[in-house]
């Protein structure tokens, strides 16, 4: 296998119980790679663990077992090269939206010049439509809004990998769409390598270049690596007029209304027995499903 | 609408105003009781009651205090001697003694207090003495302090201080303790270090809480200064207020408790502007 830029070798997650000396184990054996400028959204289940996942790789849990490996250095701690985008925004609220977005720039560089700080903010709040709203503090903003600031603020300190916590999940559907569509285009500006969470089928399908498929815990595991096979640019309102879409769609809601409880149970009883958990996730292509490499143990649904 | 509810408002303050003074006046005038007829009694006697006749009741009525306050105040600062210093002085003494007492309060329970609400450790660990040390009446400190200090003026100082210290100790350690994860998340995915975060994000989030204790200090400092000078004496507005009730100079007294009132109405009024600079909504 070739390495990566971003190695995720055999981590797992196990936490005490609290009346129980035995520890619960939240997922396990994830093994994958990330290759730079990838946007990789990973699906499951609430209580698999998805969040715990993106912590490690923002350095701020630790896990059980296992390491990460970015550009060939191993995560130990939060840092500049990991930026984090929460779902509740977590801007300052005493500081304007440019002060927000200006006070990563100048942790990420110190030694610049105010005025180079604050163009390099300008920019990004441009960038996600924010030129009107700079001066506003967060709670004169919108939750669209504010997400906006949050994105504007991770794209700002460029960092190597971007991390998203279902960034739109507290945000109604019409807003979401927009929001989506700005990201994508930031996103083919800065050519960042994004980890995004969602519960979104649709929205990972319209951002990803891969979906990770995660199932149910305990012993969750990411269980696939969906190809979303569709040409860029897409676009949300004709996105569905893709050949792929709904062999995709299809694929991935099986997943979660079947697969990801199924095959949980599975990764269970091997847990039982003892078996190395480590697990590479199976790559899958629904767009062409001759071209893959083992059948899958479900059907793809016909169009 | 809202200018309409101001409006109404101070109408009725006022009317409430004119009520009380047409009250006190009519309670305090010489007219409404009879003359006082015959032998005095030894109280009267004592209290002055045979030679003061402006007032039946020996309460000056709010006249009197007016036109008292007004001489008082159109000469706050004079100094005639120990016994005879203008309202100005006197509580420009307190103030100094209450402000320097809660300056080095301030100057230890924040920090303190960052340091406990930073460490849950230390924060078990300060909080049975904390809890202990709280309820006790600042006044109680004062014959210990008397004794060590040897000096009354200090002594009334170090009272203000042990006032004031546990309610901005108290909220400087919870406004710290309760900083949302998210913000220092923030810091954390932004490597800053423990001194930035604390300036940066930690001081910023938790300044409402703080600048609440020390409302809440300043307005006991300033309750507490008035029976602490009326302890230690010498000088200050509540030495004054004891020294006018030795004269038997109930219009001083009043005097007195009104600019009490003032002065405590200003020190507070001017922390809730501070408040307002420091606060955000979340």
């Amino acid at each position: 296998m070739s390495k990566g830029f971003l190695e995720i070798e055999n981590l797992s997650q196990r936490f005490p119980q609290p009346d129980s000396n035995d520890l619960m184990t939240v997922f396990e054996g994830v093994d994958l790679n990330i290759e730079k400028g990838e946007f990789v959204c990973l699906i499951g289940h609430s209580g698999c663990g998805k969040s715990t996942i993106l912590n490690v790789l923002a350095g701020l849990a630790t896990p059980t077992d296992g390491n990460v490996i970015m550009d060939n250095k191993e995560i130990k701690g939060p840092s500049l090269d990991q930026g984090v985008i929460f779902q509740n925004h977590s801007l300052l609220p005493w500081l304007s939206a440019r002060d927000n977005v200006m006070f990563a720039v100048r942790a990420r560089w110190p030694h610049w010049s105010k005025a180079k700080r604050r163009e390099h903010a300008e920019r990004y709040l441009k960038m996600v439509g924010l030129d009107h709203a700079m001066d506003r503090k967060p709670s004169q903003l919108s939750g669209g809004m504010r997400q906006r600031v949050g994105i504007a603020r991770a794209f700002a300190i460029e960092p190597k990998l971007l991390l998203m916590d279902e960034p739109f999940g507290a945000l109604d559907a019409l807003t979401r769409g927009v929001i989506q569509e700005e990201l994508l285009k930031i996103w083919s500006e800065t050519h960042q390598t994004v980890f995004m969470i969602t519960h979104d089928v649709d929205e990972a399908i319209l951002l990803a270049d891969r979906v990770l498929l995660m199932t149910n815990g305990p012993h969750a595991q990411v269980a696939e690596s969906v190809k979303i096979d569709i040409p860029r640019p897409r676009k949300r309102a004709t996105l569905h007029q893709e050949a792929a879409y709904y062999p995709i769609r299809n694929h991935l809601v099986d997943f979660l209304v079947d697969g990801a409880k199924a095959m949980s149970a599975k990764a269970q009883e091997a847990a039982a027995r003892g078996d190395d958990p480590r697990h590479r996730p199976r790559i899958f292509n629904p767009a062409q499903p001759e071209t893959n490499p083992e059948p899958g143990p479900r059907m793809v649904r016909a169009v | 609408m809202l200018s309409n509810l101001n409006f109404r408002a101070t109408v009725l303050s006022l009317v409430m105003l004119v009520v009380f003074l047409g009250v006190w006046q009519l309670a305090t005038a010489p007219e409404v009781l009879a003359p006082q007829q015959g032998e005095l009694s030894e109280y009267e006697q004592l209290m002055g009651g045979g030679t003061d006749r402006s007032s039946s009741s020996g309460i000056p009525a709010p006249t009197q205090v007016f036109s008292h306050a007004f001489s008082e105040l159109s000469n706050p600062f004079y100094d005639a001697g120990p016994n005879d210093k203008g309202i100005g002085i006197q509580l420009a003494y307190s103030i100094y003694r209450v402000l320097l007492g809660f300056a080095l309060a301030a100057l230890i329970a924040i920090p303190l207090g960052f340091v406990i609400g930073m460490s849950p450790l230390l924060n078990k660990a300060f909080d049975p003495y904390i809890q202990i040390l709280k309820p006790i009446s600042p006044l109680a400190w004062m014959p210990l302090a008397l004794f060590v200090i040897r000096d009354s003026n200090i002594s009334a100082i170090f009272v203000i201080f042990i006032c004031s210290i546990w309610p901005m100790l108290v909220n400087t350690a919870y406004g710290v303790a309760s900083v949302r994860n998210d913000w220092l998340n923030v810091a954390r995915t932004h490597e800053l270090s423990k001194v930035r975060t604390a300036f940066t994000v930690i001081l910023p989030a938790a300044a409402p809480t703080i600048l609440t204790g020390m409302r809440i200090s300043i307005g006991i400092a300033w309750l507490v200064i008035v029976a602490a000078e009326m302890l230690v004496g010498g000088t200050g507005i509540g030495y004054y207020i004891w020294n006018e009730w030795n004269n038997l100079d109930l219009a001083s007294v009043i005097f007195a408790i009104i600019m009490i009132g003032i002065v405590g109405f200003l020190l507070d009024a001017s922390l809730a502007q501070a408040t307002k600079l420091v606060r955000y909504a979340d």
